[in-house]
């Protein structure tokens, strides 16, 4: 079945690839993607047992760089970047005054004074404005788009790093969690991290656009005999929600701040300022009225995004991700609740396309990988 | 994957194989591809009636939920409970997956669906 291409999306690098390959392919944030290759079920299970490789070129950029780049970093970023050293990354917030989540963010530390930030890529242009509006007065401090210089490659999975060190000088087994180091992929420059959206081990990999396909294809011919198999969006989404991982856009977004969120270790409370520091120490001293909450279904259906809650008949609150986890084979998902009714245990309704069906408060994340 | 040629099919990707004044009801390949894994089906009691073009049921996969609507106008006779324990054979075999078999009120209904051919037409 030949798929029609809409021309106003953009395409990532990998995109000939996608389709040659026979990938269904769906618009996502303004891009071309791939929402699956041989399936959700099938992908997600390679990637909890052996290995699956993402395209997430579609992902954002942005370099701050300058003197004063900290400084920069430190009054638009709600985490503490003073805490990085060269070659660490963390994720943090990019918050309104009001502590909501204008996007959330990697940051990794280049250089002293150079950090790469990868947002969103349906937020690339807004992140970029309100970046570029919001460090004017820091100092000696510049932010650039450079999204288009970078193609971006995940691969996750427990057989991750014995698939990818082949293929590096890197050394792999010796980088940390949230790391991440230079070299070459498939003697292509690369940018190398132990970072993921899956809840797995596994690495991301920036690379140059004109070369993505070369790594792509390298990736996945060393990794044939672990069973490695390339995923898309759709696993991407049943393995973050698993693992717990917020999604902008569905968990979190401009009316949300980070402690309804339970990110509050994502917040540098002891940083001087940054914008939402205000109102988020407010909401941290009185407590939050709504906290976001894991919760599993304990009837048939899935409660989707902007399905309601209720609790007693009475409306209170949304839910903001659901499926059914390919991997636990339950009903999960995360919704925003009042406090009072966020201890594990609290039960309560979804309004499934008419009808009520119960669900429970669970801890989150749903899924933990053992610990090797 | 190939469409029967002796199924009726219908421009929201449902189909009906007709025996006597009534038929089999499922959804075909091209739904459950565009559906991905299917997690349930939730289908109408022995006895509703339906009317052509109407809901009578739902089927969800991983990712998106869907109305099943009802190729012809009649009354339910028969369901395959199997389908709720087992929603994923509507992917492993989507052309014997039946749903329902509806009892048609108006056998005439069915001779304006899509044959074979002109469904074929329709997903390519």
């Amino acid at each position: 079945m030949e798929q029609a291409t809409d021309a106003t999306l953009k395409k990532t690098p990998l995109n000939a690839r996608h389709r040659a390959s026979g990938a269904r392919m769906v618009p996502f944030g303004g891009w071309d993607m791939p929402v699956e290759y041989s399936g959700i079920v099938a992908e997600h299970t390679a990637v909890r047992t052996r290995a699956g490789m993402f395209d997430v070129s579609h992902m954002g950029e942005i370099e701050i760089a300058g003197k004063d780049a900290l400084a920069a970093v430190q009054r638009i970023s709600s985490n503490d970047a003073s805490k990085l050293q060269v070659g660490q990354a963390q994720y943090s917030g990019l918050l309104t005054p009001r502590g909501t989540f204008v996007d959330d963010l990697l940051v990794y530390r280049l250089g002293p004074s150079h950090f790469l930030l990868v947002v969103n890529a349906g937020n690339i242009g807004k992140d970029y404005a309100w970046m570029a509006e919001q460090i004017k007065g820091v100092g000696d401090a510049v932010a650039v788009d450079s999204s288009s210089r970078y193609a971006l490659i995940a691969l996750q999975g427990p057989e991750a790093v014995n698939v990818l060190q082949p293929l590096t000088g890197i050394e792999l087994a010796a980088m940390k969690y949230y790391w991440f180091g230079h070299g070459e992929v498939a003697n292509v420059r690369a940018t190398v991290s132990r970072t993921g959206y899956t809840g797995e081990d596994g690495f991301e990999i920036f690379v140059p656009p004109q070369q993505a396909d070369r790594v792509w294809l390298a990736i996945l011919e060393a990794g044939r005999d672990a069973g490695v198999i390339p995923c898309g969006l759709g696993a991407r989404d049943t393995l973050r929600l698993e693992a717990g991982m917020r999604l902008h856009g569905n968990d979190i977004d401009e009316t949300t701040t980070a402690v309804e969120a339970d990110l509050n270790w994502i917040v540098g409370w002891k940083k001087d300022d940054f914008i939402g520091a205000q109102a988020l120490r407010e909401q941290k001293a009185s407590g939050p009225k709504r906290k976001i909450v894991g919760f599993e279904m304990l009837e048939r259906g899935i409660a989707r995004h902007g399905y309601e809650a209720y609790v007693g008949g009475e409306k209170a609150g949304t839910v903001t991700s659901g499926t059914q986890t390919p991997h636990l084979k339950k009903s999960i998902g995360m919704a925003y609740l009042p406090v009072e009714h966020t201890a594990p245990g609290s039960e309560f309704e979804v309004d499934i396309r008419g009808k009520r069906a119960r669900a429970a408060v669970v801890p989150m994340p749903f899924y933990k990988r053992a610990k090797t | 994957m190939a469409y029967p040629a002796g199924f009726k099919y219908t421009k929201d990707h449902e189909w009906i194989e007709l025996s006597g004044d009534s038929g089999k009801v499922g959804i075909t390949d091209y739904a459950q591809q565009q559906l991905g894994d299917v997690v349930y089906v939730e289908l109408p009691e022995i006895g509703a009636r339906l009317k052509q073009g109407q809901s009578f049921g739902t089927i969800e996969s991983v990712k998106a939920v869907s109305e099943l609507y009802s190729p012809v106008t009649g009354e339910v006779v028969q369901v395959n409970s199997t389908l709720k324990d087992k929603p994923e054979t509507v992917n492993k075999d989507p052309h014997g997956s039946w749903m329902v078999v509806l009892k048609l009120t108006n056998p005439g209904e069915a001779g304006a669906l899509l044959d074979a051919t002109q469904y074929q037409d329709l997903v390519k």
